[in-house]
């Protein structure tokens, strides 16, 4: 199986299957720490997602279809997370542009330009309970199955068991950002919805 | 100036699409020459924010002199930031993104483009920082010389606000729009006169006591005329 534009596809729509499941369980996170509508906004943007792909033109590129996602989240999620997914994607898109098939350098381009987008976009560093925890694992352990010579379905596994590594990892921190940084140590014990969501988005990566 | 004849515009980005047609209603009765643009809510038209109607806002409201895109909570900015970096590169460098308050930012940067403020200025006015807004002198090193010569050449009037509005609101913009004409160096009570946040922050109200002054020689003649606005009650004269 290569990465070529019906991967980038069936990520896609993975991601918007696993959205549509997991948006109760991220709107209870969001809940917690956050205004609880984490779930609810990612699973419409990622409906409009969904939706925009069948539009497709026939010759697209994956650096296509990540742009049209980003779009589609962009207009649609509504909360904070459209302009941070969206800038996330954006940046994918750019970072692979011209390639009809993604080798493993591809891959870990990908995902570092949609962690740098994120970092960018929401002003936030790892370690500061976000979405940037997941990505920021996720590049890391990109980076190094690339470099030990796995090819680019190892990559994307590695992103993704770093995106889920990354993920826990926030359970432990006091949140420097978002709503969830009003809270001070009372945020300790809970997971950041957005670093959830990312491992979801990246576990479909692989899946696809 | 370059574009003497073209304002800034203003976009309005609230999670509340009543916020932002309200507030822009708000501009628009003290700023009536200034392109103003709402872009409140979700493209659902629910509470969020939405960067393609922040987008074709920023058209709307680029009449030539720039735009300042005023956001009110910190997802509106995200999306603002998102929106300005779709447009593209030579737009982006006509474009500010203001974080700061949202209503009284607003009609502060109205003022300051009603009265010919370029983008800067404008941008200025809106943020938090003009809040504070006071010109005191400067406690640097070699203050001191400065404060002397400043003691000998300072120039203050008081004057009473018989206005039932006191400084708030349409007096104060009529207040801010004058001092900004006469450009000299001029405080009220301490605060920029310049600045609309910084007297807003004041709260002078009816009966309350003014006090207009300035350091600069060349500022003596806008600390009367300030004082003459205040006693006629902003009766337009």
């Amino acid at each position: 199986m290569t990465l070529d534009t019906r991967w980038a596809v069936a990520w896609l729509t993975r991601s918007a299957d696993a959205i549509e499941e997991h948006a109760p369980m991220l709107s209870e996170l969001d809940r917690a720490i956050g205004d609880g509508d984490h779930g609810e906004n990612l699973n419409r943007g990622f409906a409009a997602v969904r939706a925009a792909l069948s539009d497709l033109p026939e010759d697209a590129q994956p650096s296509d279809v990540l742009r049209v996602a980003a779009m589609r989240l962009i207009s649609s999620v509504g909360g904070a997370a459209g302009p941070l997914y969206g800038t996330a994607f954006l940046r994918a898109s750019d970072a692979v542009s011209g390639r009809g098939e993604l080798g493993p350098s591809d891959v870990v381009a990908l995902i570092d330009a949609a962690l740098r987008g994120i970092e960018e976009r929401g002003h936030a560093s790892a370690g500061d309970k976000t979405m940037v925890d997941a990505w920021y694992a996720a590049a890391a352990d990109a980076a190094a199955a690339a470099a030990e010579g796995g090819d680019p379905r190892a990559v994307l596994a590695a992103a993704a068991r770093g995106a889920a590594r990354g993920a826990e990892s926030t359970d432990g921190l006091v949140a420097r950002k978002g709503r969830a940084s009003y809270l001070g140590e009372r945020a300790v014990g809970h997971r950041d919805p957005g670093a959830e969501s990312t491992a979801i988005i990246l576990q479909a990566a692989e899946s696809a | 100036m370059s574009s003497a004849t073209a304002h800034v515009g203003l976009v309005l980005v609230s999670h509340s699409d009543l916020v932002a047609r309200g507030t822009a209603d708000l501009v628009a009765q003290m700023s009536p020459d200034v392109p103003v643009s709402a872009a409140g809510g979700a493209s659902d038209g629910g509470i969020g924010t939405d960067v393609e109607r922040i987008m074709v806002a920023i058209d709307r409201a680029e009449q030539g002199g720039g735009v300042a895109v005023i956001a009110d909570l910190g997802s509106a900015v995200l999306s603002a930031e998102t929106a300005v970096e779709l447009l593209g590169g030579d737009r982006a460098a006509r474009i500010a993104i203001v974080d700061g308050p949202f209503v009284e930012g607003a009609v502060a940067a109205g003022v300051v483009a009603q009265t010919g403020g370029d983008l800067d200025a404008v941008r200025r006015a809106a943020s938090w920082a003009a809040a504070a807004g006071a010109v005191g002198h400067d406690h640097s090193a070699g203050a001191a010389d400065h404060a002397a010569a400043a003691e000998a050449t300072r120039y203050l009037r008081r004057a009473t606000l018989v206005n039932p509005d006191g400084l708030h609101a349409r007096p104060a913009a009529e207040f801010v729009k004058l001092a900004t004409s006469l450009g000299a160096r001029v405080t009220v009570n301490g605060k920029d006169a310049r600045s609309l946040l910084g007297i807003l922050s004041l709260g002078l109200a009816q009966g309350a006591s003014v006090e207009i002054a300035t350091d600069d020689r060349e500022g003596r003649e806008a600390v009367d005329r300030l004082i003459a606005l205040v006693e006629s009650g902003f009766s337009g004269e």
